[in-house]
């Protein structure tokens, strides 16, 4: 339902950045992609799972292995969109009422 | 859960509008955006000149931990009326995002909640979306530098 929310909160997570960016110069065998982070094999097979499931990152069978690249279409889409900018604005604001709760109770 | 702070950027416009509503009295959240020390905390940037008053220029300033200047934006305030309205320019120096015009309206919502409205013109629809995009890219070298560092590890 609310897909473009899912997708941010799939990109906010940092190592499943840093896989977007590893399979947009080649496409990967998880077992690849795997071997470039310090996390279980099963850990990055669910960051894999949560990419795929918002379009992120597409997979083809090439015989016996499975190679993930990465949807250029969908990061463009989120390239374009709002949601960092917007979430920049929500922290500093949090910021400022938190700040301006000691002035409250000075008063 | 509903988000407290909300933008509206249409498609191929120049502008755009975020508004946001605080549990603060209405004076609390203007002295916020008025007195340095305050600004400087919540922006997250060093405030080197702040007049404010009709005709007034403010200037920020954010170093990194060398030392190293590593943002640095300044403005014009056309107008100041104390708990209602500030319009500014805003322009970061150095790079190619041009000038901003913003319109702050401060609303009284209740004695405890008040309301910002920040209406921002750029000079054309491709420097706002690249300021709208600076976010975005933002977060996407600072995972790949860690990604180089974790791989330079591994050498």
């Amino acid at each position: 339902m609310n897909l473009r929310r899912d997708v941010f909160q799939a990109i906010a997570d940092p190592t499943r950045r840093s896989i977007l960016l590893l399979v947009a110069s080649q496409s990967m065998t998880a077992g690849a992609i795997a071997s470039n982070f310090n996390t279980a094999r099963p850990t990055v097979s669910k960051h894999l799972q949560i990419l795929t499931a918002c379009s992120l990152l597409e997979h083809k069978q090439n015989g016996r292995e499975i190679h993930y690249h990465i949807n250029a279409k969908k990061m463009k889409e989120i390239a374009d969109f709002i949601e960092p900018f917007r979430k920049m604005w929500d922290d500093r604001f949090n910021k400022l009422e938190n700040i301006m709760e000691k002035y409250k109770t000075k008063k | 859960m509903e988000q407290k702070t909300k933008i509206r950027a249409d498609d191929g416009k120049q502008e755009l509008t975020i508004t946001r509503e605080f549990d603060l009295p209405l004076e609390l959240l203007f002295k916020a955006h008025v007195v340095p020390d305050i600004v400087e905390q919540w922006m997250g940037t060093k405030v080197l000149k702040l007049e404010n008053k009709n005709h007034g220029s403010y200037q920020f300033e954010t170093s990194d931990a060398q030392g190293k200047v590593v943002f640095r934006a300044n403005g014009v305030i056309h107008e100041l009326r104390p708990n209602q309205k500030i319009i500014r320019t805003f322009e970061m120096e150095h790079t190619p995002f041009g000038v901003q015009l913003e319109i702050l309206e401060f609303e009284e919502l209740t004695a405890d909640a008040s309301k910002l409205k920040i209406h921002t013109i750029y000079e054309s629809v491709a420097q706002r979306d690249q300021v709208l995009q600076l976010p975005f890219t933002y977060g996407i070298n600072m995972a790949h530098n860690r990604l180089q560092d974790v791989v330079s590890k591994l050498k």
